[in-house]
């Protein structure tokens, strides 16, 4: 029998053990991984970066998918925690010779590894990991198939709470590939537990999942009318393989409808800030006069990204820790 | 058993550490509390030293604790806050009670890592012994000797107040 996600990654006292998803989470534990994560930014900005935190722990980075930045942010992450950290790229390596995925796990498993960071394209992967393979390993979910990527949507909140103060009351539309988006998913259950006025997806309606009001989101499908009033507006990356299926016309179609130019962010409030996870495609969801322009804070989500996946790492690490101190009392 | 009185205290270690001051020929120092209760003394040893708002600094010690592994991270990590440059800085260290030391190793380890200071002397208002590492303050209120098993408590910032447990 599998538990849910948000049960599976809490302690028995509800501190966090893994982190597999933002659906569930409290209140007060999403805060908590906020001010620890705020925290972090003021050590990273001293000569000395590292603090000794997960001294002599071993984090793996097991990337089943692509992924640039999110892998080296965790990679910096581990370093600046001062733990020794082991990327694999697992598409190239084991699995391609034939070995199960749960023999690699297990044989990482058996090299005294502590924690592992996992993006893998089928939803669930890290959950599955987690409640059933190694569950004494604390697993960070990196992005699963269209389900979760929670870091990515705890770096996004802590944006929004630095450079609009709080989260709460705060109008936010989040546009574009709402369908296949494991981001916007994450994003949407953070937002509503955080207290936004009012989550907002924007695109066009083969983009955007049916049940979508359901997870309390209001869907609109033109810019003009989902933009007006918001704080934040979060841009989702458009992703090109997606064209070949029928969903969209063109990219240039796609552009002119919902690409965020000047002119459609003014129908946001004056001093609304633009977001984008990246890779930004310019010129597809974005112009490079907006994402370079003074309302752009995409490259403070890079940095508050490494102190998020610091406070995760470190919140998981130490839930996993008084898990074993107890069972072994 | 009595509890001593706080404020007289605080008056006692501000004076001392003037007198140590004046003897070591320390000039300008950076006054650093250990959050929670050593912010608290630190303030009141500040203003009785009229030393500027910017001769201070906090720090939050969590991140370089020795337990860890066993206690997990601290949920309240509310950071440091210390001067740009700690560099050949006569830092003065402030806690409220001085127990194993393990404290005094974690501050002294996280503000090596803010810069090299030019000393750092360790103050501390109330000394229970039971240490575990070889760090003594230089200047400290008063020594407590406790029962075994218990444990004493600072509540602040005004007053200050002394609980034992």
């Amino acid at each position: 029998m599998t538990t849910h996600p948000s049960q599976v990654q809490l302690t028995e006292d509800g501190r966090l053990k893994h982190f597999l998803t933002t659906e569930g989470l409290s209140k007060a534990l999403l805060t908590e991984i906020l001010d620890t994560a705020d925290s972090f930014i003021s050590t990273q900005e001293r000569g000395v970066k590292k603090v000794p935190l997960l001294r002599g722990k071993t984090v793996v980075n097991l990337f089943f998918e692509n992924s640039t930045r999110t892998r080296s942010t965790f990679e910096l992450a581990a370093k600046r925690l001062s733990a020794d950290i082991l990327n694999l790229d697992i598409a190239k390596s084991a699995t391609a010779k034939g070995e199960t995925l749960m023999d690699t796990l297990w044989n990482l498993e058996a090299m005294y590894s502590d924690m592992f960071v996992v993006r893998h394209a089928d939803s669930g992967a890290a959950h599955f990991i987690a409640e059933q393979v190694t569950p004494n390993v604390a697993i960070i979910n990196a992005g699963d198939g269209r389900h979760a990527h929670p870091t990515q949507a705890m770096l996004d909140m802590l944006t929004i709470r630095r450079h609009q103060h709080s989260i709460e009351g705060k109008v936010v539309a989040i546009v574009g590939d709402i369908l296949h988006s494991r981001v916007a998913r994450s994003q949407i259950h953070a937002l509503r537990t955080l207290g936004a006025a009012e989550v907002r997806v924007i695109g066009p309606g083969t983009l955007l999942p049916r049940d979508i009001e359901a997870l309390g989101a209001k869907p609109f499908y033109n810019m003009k009318d989902g933009l007006r009033d918001c704080d934040v507006v979060i841009m989702l990356r458009l992703q090109k393989e997606r064209m070949n299926n029928a969903l969209l016309p063109s990219e240039s179609e796609f552009f002119k409808l919902y690409g965020l130019t000047t002119e459609k962010l003014a129908f946001a409030k004056p001093n609304a800030i633009v977001m984008h996870p990246g890779p930004i495609n310019r010129g597809v969801e974005i112009e490079s006069a907006v994402a370079d322009g003074p309302q752009s804070v995409i490259l403070h989500q890079v940095s508050y990204g490494i102190a998020v996946r610091m406070a995760v790492m470190s919140m998981a690490m130490s839930g996993q820790q008084t898990q074993a101190t107890e069972e072994q009392a | 058993m009595t509890l001593p009185n706080i404020e007289q205290i605080c008056q006692q270690l501000a004076h001392d550490l003037a007198d140590y001051l004046q003897q070591q020929n320390i000039h300008n120092p950076l006054l650093v509390g250990i959050r929670t209760g050593g912010v608290w003394v630190a303030e009141r040893l500040q203003s009785q030293l009229q030393l500027s708002d910017d001769a201070t600094g906090v720090l939050d010690i969590s991140f370089y604790r020795d337990d860890f592994t066993q206690h997990g991270l601290h949920p309240q990590v509310k950071g440091s806050e210390l001067p740009e440059s700690i560099e050949d800085r006569h830092i003065i260290l402030v806690d409220d009670v001085i127990m194993s030391g393990r404290t005094i190793r974690a501050a002294m380890h996280e503000l090596f890592d803010f810069g090299r200071p030019a000393s750092i002397t360790l103050v501390c208002l109330l000394d229970i012994g039971r240490r575990e590492l070889p760090i003594q303050p230089d200047v400290c209120g008063t020594r407590l000797d406790l029962a075994d098993g218990q444990l004493v408590k600072l509540g602040g910032p005004n007053p200050l107040t002394l609980t034992i447990a």
